[in-house]
C-alpha cells in the first residue's frame, strides 16, 4: 500500500496519511465541475474546498429566494439545508464535513448526514490519518468537551482549548480548566486551575498553565508544555513534569523511535533544543521553534534564528547558510528524512528553500511537497494574483485562478494538480495528472 | 526632588502589590533586581542611566507632572528616580515598601506614553525604564491585581477579557447576521486561507464593542476587500502582558498572532483602532521572538482607513455634521506617525475638524494607556486626577466648538470617557470606524 504526506493545510505539524495508491494517476485533464453552472443557480457561493484526490470540489451555498445555506460538491447539493453551515473540511478519505446550525443548535454533518446529537456550539474538525475517525469541539449548557465519531465525553469542563488528536483519530486531549476561580482572583489562578485531558481524563495534577499538547506517534503517550508557576516553564508528558524548568517553552514533541520527548527552550535569554529535561543540540540561538523529526526519527529539524533578525533551518543543530530577514515557515522533510524544504520570506516576498537552496520570488508559496522518493519538491504559489504550481523551482506553463497543494503519485513519476482556470475556462474546476519529467525536464 | 514614598507606600491596598510583598524578603527583591538587570539590563539600560543628565527637561511632558501642579515626585525624571535610580545606586538592596511604592509608581502613575522622550535632550526613552521597573516587579510577582488578571486571561486564552474559543467564533457569527440585515450578502469570512487581509482585533471587541466588529465588515464588504479572521485563538492582538512585564507570555501572544496570519496565507494584518496592540505587534512583540520586523506586515485601522478613503474604494455620502476634534493616540503618533492620515480620514469623513492643543505627537496621553487603566477600580481616580491637564485641553477644543472626539484607539475611549463623565464636559467620543460607517456610501 502506498501512503503519502498529504499536508491538509490546517497547521504545521498536523501531516495526514492518505492511501493515494488508488487514485486515477493516468495522465490526462479531466473537467470535474463548473462552478459558474452552481453560482447560476445559487447566486451565493462561498470559497471552494477540494478533496485530497482532486475528483470533489465543495463550497457552501445559499439556496435562492430562501435564507438557507448548505453544501454544494461538484454541483450537488446536500439534500437539507441549513440556518448556517461553516468550516466545510474534506476528510482524508474524501467526505465532505461542515458544522451546521438550525435553530441555533449545532451539529457536524458528513457528506450531508446530520448527527443526532447537537450542541450550543462545534468546531475544529479533526480527523485521522485515514480519514475514518472524525473528532471535534462542542459545548452544551456552557460546558466544554469533545466528540469523538459523533460520541461526546461524558466528562465536561469549565472551559477546553488546544484539542489535540491522535494518529488514528481515536483518542483525543485538550488543555481544560479543572478549578472554578472569581473574576481578578489571581491568587487562585496562581495555585494551578488547568491541566490536561485525555478522553476526558484529566491529569492528576494542575498547572498554572497547559498549551501545545502533542500525542506520541502511536498515541498511547501525550506531552504538553506547560507553566508551573508564572516563571516557570518546562514538559510534562502523562502528567509528569520535567526536573528541569525553563523561562519559557515551545511545542514539545515525542521522538517516533524511542519516545523520548524534545522541546525548544529557553535559558539565561538564548533558546535551545531540551531532550528529556537536557539541553540537547550543542548550540544556542536567538529564537528556535516548530522542531520536527524525519519519518525514521533519526533527524530532527527545526526553524531558527541563529541572530537577531535573521532565520533560517538547522538540521541536527546544523543551520543552512540561507538566512531571510523576514520569517521561515511551513518546514518539511523528505519522507526518507535526507532533505529539508520550507517557505522563506525576506522583504515582503516568498521563497521555497529546498536544503537551503531557494527558488524564484512570489507573492505568496504554500508549504512544499516532497515526492515520494524525495527526489523532486513541488509547492503551490502566488504570483501578480496568479496561481500556479513549482517543481524544483520550475513553473508549470499555466497559471491559474486558484490552485490546491499538489500531490505526487506513489512511484514518484507523476504529479496531480488541482485547478480552477481563467479564459474561456473561466470558473471550471480540472483535476490533472501529469509526467513530472514534463515540468522538470 | 522626590518626597519620602514610605507615606505613599503605606496607603497601598491593591491586592496584586499587597498579597506580592507579603511573600518579599529582602533577599528575594535583592536577587530578583539584580538577576534582570545583569540578564536584560543590557547597554540600554547602562546608556539611558548614565546619560541623563537630570536635568528635568523631561517634566514638562509629564500629564501626571502637570496634572499635580508641577509636582517633581511625578516627572519622569522623578519617576525614575523613586524606581530605577534607588535599585541601581542599592545594587538592588531596597525594601518591601520600597518595592511596594515602585509597582504603584510603574504600573499607575506612568502611562509609558512615551511624550517625555521627546522633551529628553539625549532622547532617553524613559518608558523604558520604568517598564524594566515592571518586568522587576513580575519578577517579583507585585503586579497590580487587575492587569495581572488580565495577564492570566492572556496565558490561558490567548484574549485579554476570557473569551472562550466558541465564544470567539458565535460573536462573529452573530455580528455577520446582525450586518446582514443591513447588506444581505455581506460576509465575515472565517478561516479564509489565501485572502490578502487578516483583520485582528482586541479582546473588548467581541466582549463589549460588537459593534465595532459589525462597523468593520461593512467597510470591508462596502471596499471589496479580499479577508479573513480567525476562528482559532491568535485574532487578539493586545497585550497586556508586555505592560506587566511578563515578557515571556508577550512572546507567546505574538507568536500566535502571527503564525494565525502566516497559517492563512495572507498578505498583510489589519488591526482595529487600538494603540497599544500597535506597539506590542510593530515594535515590541515581534522584536522579542527575533522579528526585526512584522514577519507580516501590520497595517493600523488609521492606516488603512486612511488608504480606503484616497484610493476611492470608500466614498462619503454625507460628512459628520458636528465638529469635531481629533485625539492622536500615543502608540499610533509617536510609534508610528500616523496623525496626518487620521486627519485626512478626520477630514474626509467630517464637516469641521478642530484641533486640540497640543496636538499630533505633541498630543497629552488619554490617561489609560500603558496598562494604567487596566490596573482597575483601585486606580480609576487618581487615574483621573493624574491627567487633569487632558481635561484642560478638552473643555479649551471643546470651547472652540468641538463636540465629538475621535479617538482611534480603545483605551483612549475608556481614558476620555472617564475624564468626561468626571468633569461634566458633555462630549462624545467615537472611532474612525464609528464616522466612517456613518457617513460612508452603503448599497442600497
Amino acid at each position: 500500500m502506498a501512503w503519502q504526506k498529504v499536508y491538509n493545510g490546517v497547521a504545521e505539524g498536523e501531516i495526514i496519511m492518505t492511501d493515494i495508491s488508488g487514485w486515477d494517476w493516468d495522465s490526462g485533464k479531466k473537467l470535474i465541475s463548473d462552478i459558474s453552472d452552481w453560482k447560476k443557480i445559487y447566486h451565493w457561493v462561498e470559497e471552494p474546498y477540494v478533496s485530497s484526490d482532486g475528483e470533489k470540489i465543495a463550497a457552501v451555498i445559499k439556496l435562492p429566494d430562501d435564507e438557507v445555506f448548505t453544501m454544494c460538491e461538484n454541483g450537488v447539493a446536500w439534500e437539507n439545508a441549513f440556518d448556517r453551515v461553516w468550516y466545510p473540511r474534506f476528510s482524508p478519505d474524501g467526505r465532505l464535513t461542515a458544522f451546521i446550525s438550525d435553530t441555533g443548535e449545532w451539529a457536524l454533518a458528513v457528506d450531508g448526514e446530520t448527527a443526532e446529537d447537537k450542541y450550543d456550539f462545534a468546531w475544529d474538525t479533526r480527523f485521522s490519518n485515514d480519514g475514518k475517525n472524525i473528532v471535534y469541539m462542542a459545548q452544551k449548557e456552557g460546558k466544554y468537551f469533545a466528540v469523538v465519531n459523533d460520541v461526546p465525553w461524558e466528562k465536561v469542563f469549565l472551559n477546553m482549548t488546544g484539542l489535540a488528536v491522535s494518529n488514528d483519530g481515536k483518542r483525543a486531549a485538550a488543555s481544560v480548566q479543572t478549578v472554578a476561580f472569581k473574576e481578578a482572583d489571581i491568587v487562585k489562578f496562581q495555585e494551578g486551575c488547568y491541566s490536561a485531558v485525555i478522553d476526558g481524563v484529566v491529569w492528576n495534577n494542575n498547572f498554572v498553565n497547559v498549551w501545545d499538547i502533542v500525542f506520541s506517534s502511536d498515541g498511547k503517550r501525550v506531552a504538553a508544555g506547560v507553566r508551573t508557576n508564572l516563571y516557570d516553564y518546562t514538559v510534562a508528558i502523562d502528567g509528569v513534569v520535567w526536573e528541569k524548568t525553563f523561562a519559557s517553552v515551545w511545542d514539545p514533541k515525542f521522538c517516533p523511535n524511542d519516545g523520548s520527548v524534545t522541546a525548544p527552550v529557553r535559558s539565561s535569554g538564548k533558546w535551545f533544543l531540551a531532550k528529556d529535561g537536557q539541553i540537547f543540540w550543542d548550540r544556542k540561538f536567538e529564537q528556535l521553534w516548530h522542531h520536527m523529526y524525519s519519518k525514521d526519527g533519526n533527524k530532527i529539524a527545526a526553524i531558527v534564528a541563529p541572530q537577531f533578525g535573521r532565520w533560517t533551518i538547522a538540521v541536527d543543530g546544523k543551520i543552512w547558510g540561507a538566512t531571510f530577514g523576514d520569517m521561515v515557515t511551513d518546514a518539511v522533510f523528505s519522507p526518507d528524512g535526507s532533505r529539508v524544504a520550507c517557505l522563506g520570506k525576506e522583504n515582503e516576498k516568498w521563497t521555497v528553500a529546498v536544503d537551503g537552496n531557494q527558488w524564484d520570488e512570489y507573492d505568496m508559496a504554500w508549504q512544499p511537497v516532497f515526492s515520494p522518493d524525495g527526489k523532486n519538491v513541488a509547492a503551490k504559489v502566488e504570483k501578480n494574483g496568479r496561481y500556479t504550481i513549482v517543481i524544483n523551482g520550475k513553473p508549470i506553463k499555466e497559471d491559474f485562478a486558484a490552485v490546491w497543494d499538489p500531490v505526487f503519485s506513489p512511484d514518484s513519476d507523476k504529479i496531480l494538480i488541482k485547478t480552477i482556470e481563467t479564459g474561456q475556462n473561466e470558473n471550471k474546476y480540472f483535476r490533472r495528472v501529469m509526467p513530472v519529467a514534463d515540468i522538470t525536464g | 526632588m522626590a518626597e519620602s514614598v514610605k507615606n505613599a507606600a503605606a496607603e497601598i491596598t491593591d491586592a496584586g502589590i499587597v498579597g506580592g510583598a507579603a511573600k518579599l524578603t529582602p533577599e528575594k527583591i535583592e536577587k530578583v533586581i539584580n538577576n534582570v538587570l545583569k540578564a536584560e539590563g543590557g547597554a540600554r539600560l547602562k546608556t539611558y542611566v548614565d546619560i541623563c543628565a537630570h536635568c528635568g527637561l523631561c517634566s514638562e511632558a509629564c500629564h501626571f507632572y502637570l496634572s499635580h501642579d508641577n509636582d517633581p515626585k511625578f516627572s519622569p525624571a522623578g519617576k525614575v528616580k523613586q524606581t530605577v535610580w534607588e535599585i541601581i545606586k542599592k545594587k538592588g538592596r531596597v525594601d518591601v515598601e520600597f518595592i511596594k511604592r515602585a509597582s504603584e509608581i510603574a504600573s499607575t502613575e506612568c502611562n509609558l506614553c512615551r511624550r517625555c522622550v521627546m522633551y529628553c535632550p539625549f532622547g532617553i526613552d524613559i518608558a523604558y525604564l520604568l517598564l524594566t521597573v515592571r518586568r522587576i516587579c513580575h519578577k517579583l510577582g507585585i503586579t497590580p491585581q487587575y492587569i495581572q488578571d488580565t495577564a492570566h486571561s492572556h496565558s490561558a486564552t490567548a484574549n485579554q477579557m476570557w473569551v472562550k474559543e466558541d465564544e470567539w467564533i458565535d460573536s462573529l457569527m452573530w455580528q455577520e447576521d446582525e450586518a446582514r440585515a443591513e447588506i444581505p450578502d455581506l460576509r465575515i469570512p472565517l478561516e479564509k486561507e489565501g485572502a490578502d487581509i487578516f483583520y485582528s482585533v482586541i479582546g473588548p471587541e467581541p466582549k463589549f464593542r460588537a459593534q465595532l466588529i459589525y462597523q468593520a465588515a461593512v467597510i470591508m464588504h462596502v471596499a471589496g476587500m479580499n479577508w479573513t479572521m480567525p476562528a482559532t485563538p491568535g485574532w487578539d492582538n493586545s497585550d497586556m502582558c508586555m505592560f506587566t512585564g511578563d515578557f515571556e507570555m508577550m512572546a507567546r501572544l505574538k507568536k500566535i498572532h502571527f503564525e494565525s496570519a502566516a497559517r492563512l496565507k495572507v498578505k498583510k494584518i489589519v488591526m482595529g483602532e487600538c494603540g497599544h496592540a500597535f506597539r506590542s505587534v510593530h515594535d515590541v512583540g515581534n522584536r522579542a521572538l527575533s522579528w526585526k520586523m512584522p514577519p507580516i506586515p501590520v497595517i493600523h485601522a488609521i492606516e488603512f482607513y486612511y488608504e480606503l478613503i484616497r484610493d476611492g474604494k470608500i466614498k462619503i455620502a454625507k460628512k459628520f455634521d458636528k465638529p469635531v476634534t481629533f485625539h492622536d493616540p500615543c502608540n499610533t503618533v509617536r510609534g508610528r506617525g500616523l496623525h496626518e492620515m487620521g486627519r485626512y480620514v478626520a477630514n474626509a469623513t467630517c464637516e469641521t475638524l478642530i484641533e486640540m492643543h497640543p496636538n499630533r505627537e505633541h498630543n497629552y496621553c488619554c490617561g489609560a494607556g500603558g496598562g494604567v487603566i487596566n490596573c482597575g477600580p483601585p486606580y480609576k481616580m487618581s487615574r483621573i486626577d493624574g491627567d487633569k491637564i487632558k481635561a484642560e485641553q478638552l473643555a479649551a477644543v471643546k470651547a472652540k466648538g468641538a463636540q465629538t472626539i475621535i479617538a482611534p484607539c480603545h483605551n483612549c475611549h475608556g481614558g476620555l470617557e472617564d475624564l468626561i463623565h468626571h468633569h461634566k464636559l458633555d462630549m462624545n467620543i467615537k472611532f474612525l470606524g464609528d464616522i466612517i460607517y456613518e457617513t460612508m456610501e452603503k448599497p442600497e
